[in-house]
């Protein structure tokens, strides 16, 4: 495999129809390209079809009109290169930690022995040692995401799609856990799609910002947000605050376009 | 130890009461004998072999009844709920079968499968079989997609993931549905055996009470029940066990 394909989305349109009621328009002549190791936001408001887009990325829905790429070929389904995590974290609840870790190693075929110590050492890495015979349920959120975390990562894809993956966290808990994770982009560098409606998140955390329009779902502006960061209080940094600045007044009127649509 | 004594101790002062009443010449008017009559025509049953002989029928009945109910039944519920073939197919036809009173089907069994084992499985087969179905097509059907795409993305194809994912999804209500299936065979069990059978729990409740036997044949009445309630509860603890991971 070419290490070094992007992950192209070439004019991808998306009508969603539910069993009632009418079908809705979610994407519209969506183009994206993401580079290898890259860090890519999308943001935008409830409703603007961002989680549709990584869906289709991720293989979960069909690609109707357009077309998506990865490593070159057209998605087909869903598959281990590209790992996902989502807000609710989708733990199997009723495997402990240990086990959500190990399943996808198992499905992988990875030696019984190995496949004990890569998940330990994953779950050692999102810091969740001495809670690996935990069931999900006796976890608080922000352990249930890195245990999340720690399941997609040990699967070692390629591609790293999050939607809105620290969204039902609580404030300390949030910005902890994305320090965390840029910590562990830079240790082991992945292509990054991350979904938030957050912006201060979405500058702190990526290298791009795709910014989308209200429903129907469009790239509106991509925006770069490369500068340095490792500065745990860069977010009080002139170059940060006004990033942030721009990026508010593009989806300020977004949301309220999404607020007036839904009035 | 002693929680379980007082949470039953209304069952004891009942028996207290019943047998007082009985002595006090109050059980005659409704055919009641007193429960130390009860034990000691029990005692005989057991001892002649009654009891062990007839309940060894009936009990085969139940299992192998509830048995295949379980096992096609909760087949068929996830197949349903996963296929949509499947459902269009038969989702009509489970709703036409579900509010019939299966106790209909007992003079159908009989003459298909006549007075022995066979019809009384296949009664109980029949009238198991929908809500474990049921239990196991709602509990597919409100399977987490997120969980499902979790396995997928992590290398699980469809039928892995089905077995993965669907059917521990399903279990809480399958459970349920099992549990329905259980109080149901009992029910269905006693009274097929009452109508049609040479053999088991309900034919012997029916040939002691002909015979004038009230003793013996409360005695029996009273081993179904004790029966009933102990497959509840074992079934309880052990559905407890399955479900650990929830609280």
């Amino acid at each position: 495999m070419d290490a070094q394909a992007p992950i192209v989305i070439d004019a991808v349109s998306h009508t969603y129809r539910p069993p009632r009621g009418r079908s809705v328009l979610a994407l519209d002549d969506v183009s994206l390209e993401v580079h290898p190791r890259e860090f890519v936001a999308l943001l935008g408001p409830s409703g603007c079809g961002k989680s549709t887009l990584l869906y289709l990325i991720g293989g979960f829905l069909p690609v109707e009109r357009g077309r998506i790429l990865v490593d070159g070929s057209p998605v087909a389904g869903p598959g281990p290169d590209r790992g996902i995590v989502f807000q609710h974290f989708a733990l199997f609840p009723w495997k402990t930690v240990r086990a959500n870790v190990l399943y996808g190693l198992e499905r992988a075929g990875l030696p019984r022995g190995e496949r004990e110590a890569r998940a330990q050492s994953f779950i050692d890495l999102v810091g969740l040692s001495g809670f690996e015979d935990a069931y999900p349920s006796h976890l608080s959120g922000g352990m249930k995401q890195r245990a999340a975390i720690a399941r997609t990562l040990a699967v070692d894809p390629k591609t790293l799609l999050m939607d809105e993956p620290f969204g039902a966290l609580d404030a300390q808990t949030r910005s902890l856990m994305q320090g965390e994770l840029l910590a562990i982009w830079r240790r082991t560098p992945k292509t990054v799609i991350f979904v938030t409606h957050d912006v201060q998140e979405a500058v702190y955390l990526s290298d791009r910002v795709a910014v989308m329009s209200a429903r129907p779902g469009r790239i509106k502006t991509i925006i770069d947000t490369r500068f340095d960061k490792s500065d745990p209080h860069c977010f009080k940094t002139k170059t940060f605050i006004d990033k942030v600045d721009e990026i508010w007044d593009l989806v300020r009127v977004e949301a309220m376009k999404a607020q007036e649509a839904r009035a | 130890m002693k929680q379980t004594f007082l949470r039953y101790s209304p069952i004891l002062l009942l028996t207290l009461a019943w047998e007082a009443a009985a002595r006090l010449g109050l059980g005659a008017a409704f055919d009641l004998p007193p429960p130390s009559a009860v034990l000691v025509a029990w005692i005989g049953l057991l001892r002649d072999g009654d009891l062990v002989t007839n309940g060894a029928a009936s009990l085969y009945r139940g299992a192998a009844g509830l048995g295949l109910a379980i096992v096609i039944g909760a087949v068929l519920g996830i197949v349903m709920a996963w296929w949509r073939p499947v459902r269009v197919a038969l989702e009509p036809l489970v709703e036409i079968f579900y509010p019939l009173p299966k106790s209909a089907l007992i003079p159908v069994t009989a003459l298909w499968l006549g007075f022995g084992d066979g019809s009384k499985i296949l009664l109980i087969f029949l009238g198991c079989m929908l809500p474990v179905t049921l239990g196991a097509f709602n509990g597919a059907r409100a399977s987490d997609r997120t969980l499902v795409w979790s396995a997928r993305s992590m290398g699980a194809g469809r039928v892995r993931m089905l077995w993965d994912v669907v059917v521990p999804s399903a279990l809480p209500e399958l459970l349920n549905g099992i549990r329905t299936a259980l109080a149901l065979a009992f029910i269905l069990l006693v009274s097929a055996e009452l109508i049609v059978s040479q053999r088991g729990f309900g034919n012997l409740i029916g040939i002691l009470g002909d015979n004038g036997s009230y003793d013996a044949m409360f005695a029996v009445v009273l081993t179904v029940a004790f029966l009933g309630f102990a497959a509840d509860r074992v079934y309880q603890v052990l559905t407890a066990r399955v479900l650990a991971w929830r609280e």
